[in-house]
């Protein structure tokens, strides 16, 4: 896979490489590291991902310099930091739109990885990695909602935490653990603070193993059959890098203007009234994306048809928990659920439309995690939560056996050098 | 390469869509007003926030504070340091402790933030029934958005930022519905037809529930401008949310102008990359 040794010309690298070979390993990494030449930009999504957590980190070590973790201080510690704080506004608008930014560029690799089958023999601990690290993002970003303690910091604070209540027996007790109190309150502030600091560097962590991981099987590509030479892959520097820098410019550029043109687009205005445990808003919605999942825990009420097959055994509530962390656990089991060895949805003509129908169904879940659970919305997020788990427990293994896959190419430079086209 | 760029394009639309979900507001959202900061040049109509300012200072601040902005801040709407000098001298604050251990009171000074009317929330609720919101974030905090899902990202991505909460206050101003004009207002639809008012509140068009504790603030003439602008009670709603849309945001010109020249150099980065990767792949077939 390497190519051959590195000769350094500079006197200085080759003093160090000979004692500590970080070089020589950066060379065979990159320079030296071979990549599927049919890559299109949804392969670029994972350095976006990783740009935006560096972003994450250090405007996130800027803010914590400033910022107060106290229930009587963090509203203001905040403002302060938005109107006195030279550029202080910057670095929070950046900080702020940067978890949505990130969660968009992460969607969109799952997505990718879902549609050209990049979780399938040999990538399964790369996937289950990449789960782990999205489950990760996840707490993260939701205890740095917490941290302005504005109304919706604290009442998602609560809804969220409250979920743990619904463990039999031992239920109140992890709730009451969790937050260090009674409620909500100053010990929770604090304690969020350290783990939103602490666990973007855990995720950092993992995300090398990600590309650890990533560099033993190699990446995946649009035709989802491996390279069988040279000629079908390019270096990954200098091809991937100028390409990569496109998607990654284009991605700054997008994450530029919401953070100067529509800075609060993502947020919610009733996070610029400070916490006030005394006056709940009338409807508490968690960050955007968040949404999807919080459709699938709120679609399990008492009296739901896919609540009835349970319902002798535990409450709406614990049930509704449950399939909420079952819905991110399935993720992780997708590669033992898909029973077909044909990866890329561009040669299976049913599978393909069904990830396309997950992803609107997740979306669809996600617009009515946002409404006020009354009417239409209740019945609509019990179906669009059934078919979530119909997609992976029913369909993907069942649509393996009998679905028949278009013709694979031989290589992926043959439809190039036949001039036939890929189609 | 085409099919993939608009694919990626659709995506990222639909989970932007997705966002909207989270700001948009559930009751009736009142009308969208013209205001000087919209857009991506946009910036505060300074003679319209001064005499926003003087709205503040003889009507608002009977009642509401605005502690997040301090009288140097003022700068900002092109006051000097004379004039914020003597306007923060017009107000009181508590300093200490001195050499004797006592608090003391003394005029304040530009480096002050704006004194707020009760010592602290009991008291002002004592007084008024309710507790007057500060007013230094209140713009931002009652912008819900711009309605419908797809007009709603189209105007945030014209650069219309929070404005959807200075509509709100500018039609709260200007809601407010007379005792005896109640059946009107029901007959054409203003209020709901299960409308009850409640002992003591003002009746609101635009307040959630119509039961509002704070009596109509400004009327006609509320106020005599310093500039001999006829003081109408919709240019004085207009002055104060312009003036209240700058205490929200007062970075907001600033932010706009940063914001142009980091998109125009991101977009000539992206143009001079896009023709290093063409000529890098030039000779790779894929």
């Amino acid at each position: 896979m390497s190519g051959p040794a590195p000769e350094f010309k500079n006197p200085i690298v080759r003093w160090i490489d000979v004692r500590l070979p970080v070089f020589t390993f950066m060379h065979h990494e990159y320079r030296g590291f071979p990549v599927p030449k049919n890559l299109n930009y949804f392969w670029s999504f994972g350095g976006m991902a990783m740009v935006a957590l560096i972003g994450m980190i250090l405007t996130g070590i800027m803010l914590a310099m400033q910022y107060t973790p106290h229930v009587d201080h963090a509203f203001d510690s905040v403002e302060r930091i938005m109107r006195d704080v030279n550029w202080g506004w910057l670095i929070r608008y950046i900080h702020m739109n940067g978890g949505s930014m990130f969660f968009i560029v992460v969607y969109i690799h799952i997505f990718r990885g879902l549609y050209y089958g990049s979780y399938k023999d040999p990538r399964e601990l790369l996937w289950i990695l990449g789960v782990v690290l999205f489950i990760l993002m996840m707490a993260t970003a939701f205890m740095g909602y917490v941290l302005p303690w504005g109304q919706m910091s604290f009442w998602g604070a609560t809804v969220i935490t409250n979920l743990f209540s619904a463990i039999p027996v031992v239920g109140d007790a992890i709730v009451t653990w969790l937050w260090g109190g009674f409620s909500v309150d100053n010990p929770t502030l604090n304690r969020f603070f350290s783990l939103h600091f602490l666990l973007p560097f855990a995720i950092l962590g993992v995300v090398i193993l990600h590309i650890a991981a990533m560099h033993v099987s190699g990446s995946n590509n649009p035709k989802g059959i491996e390279p069988k030479g040279p000629q079908d892959t390019v270096m990954f520097h200098p091809f991937m890098t100028a390409k990569d820098t496109v998607a990654l410019i284009a991605f700054i550029l997008v994450w530029a203007f919401f953070v100067f043109y529509a800075p609060n687009y993502m947020g919610h205005p009733d996070n610029y009234i400070p916490a006030d445990p005394f006056s709940t808003p009338a409807h508490i919605v968690p960050e955007w994306y968040f949404l999807p999942f919080y459709g699938i825990l709120r679609a399990f009420t008492a009296d739901a048809f896919i609540y009835w097959p349970v319902a002798w055994l535990m409450t709406p509530k614990l049930m509704g928990v449950l399939a909420m962390f079952a819905s991110l656990g399935l993720l992780a089991v997708l590669p033992w659920l898909d029973t077909s060895r044909v990866k890329s949805c561009s040669f299976r003509p049913i599978y393909k439309w069904l990830v396309i129908i997950f992803v609107l169904d997740v979306i669809f879940l996600g617009y009515l995690g946002g409404k006020p659970a009354e009417g239409w919305y209740v019945p609509a997020s019990q179906w669009a939560t059934f078919y979530y788990f119909v997609h992976f427990l029913v369909l993907t293994p069942l649509v393996g056996w009998f679905e028949k896959p278009k013709p694979l190419p031989t290589s992926i430079s043959e439809p190039v050098l036949d001039t036939d086209s890929s189609k | 390469m085409k099919k993939t760029i608009i694919t990626l394009t659709s995506v990222v639309i639909l989970s932007l869509g997705l966002a909207t979900q989270a700001n948009a507001s559930e009751t009736a959202k009142p009308p969208a007003e013209e205001w000087s900061w919209t857009g991506y040049f946009g910036s505060f109509d300074r003679p319209s926030a001064q005499r926003g300012l003087q709205v503040y200072a003889e009507v608002c601040a009977s009642c509401h504070g605005l502690k997040r902005i301090a009288y140097r801040n003022l700068s900002d709407l092109g006051y000097s340091v004379e004039d914020i000098k003597s306007f923060a001298a017009e107000y009181e604050v508590e300093d200490g402790p001195n050499t004797e251990g006592e608090m003391f009171m003394r005029a304040a000074k530009p480096s002050d933030s704006f004194v707020s009317p009760f010592a602290n929330d009991e008291e002002a609720i004592a007084i008024n029934g309710a507790l007057p919101p500060d007013l230094s974030l209140i713009v931002k905090a009652r912008a819900g958005g711009e309605g419908h899902i797809g007009i709603n990202f189209i105007k945030w991505m014209a650069g219309r930022g929070t404005a959807s909460g200075a509509d709100y206050i500018y039609h709260l101003l200007t809601g407010y519905i007379d005792e005896d004009d109640l059946e009107a207002a029901i007959k054409s639809g203003d209020l709901p037809h299960d409308f009850e008012l409640v002992e003591g509140k003002s009746i609101n068009k635009w307040f959630p529930g119509h039961n509002i504790t704070m009596v109509a603030p400004v009327d006609d003439d509320a106020v005599e401008y310093e500039d001999g602008t006829e003081a109408t009670k919709e240019q004085v709603s207009r002055d104060i949310a312009t003036f209240l849309a700058w205490a929200s945001e007062p970075e907001l010109e600033k932010r706009k102008s940063v914001g142009i020249k980091a998109i125009l150099f991101l977009f000539v980065l992206l143009g001079l990359f896009i023709a290093v990767k063409r000529r890098m792949w030039a000779n790779i077939k894929h």
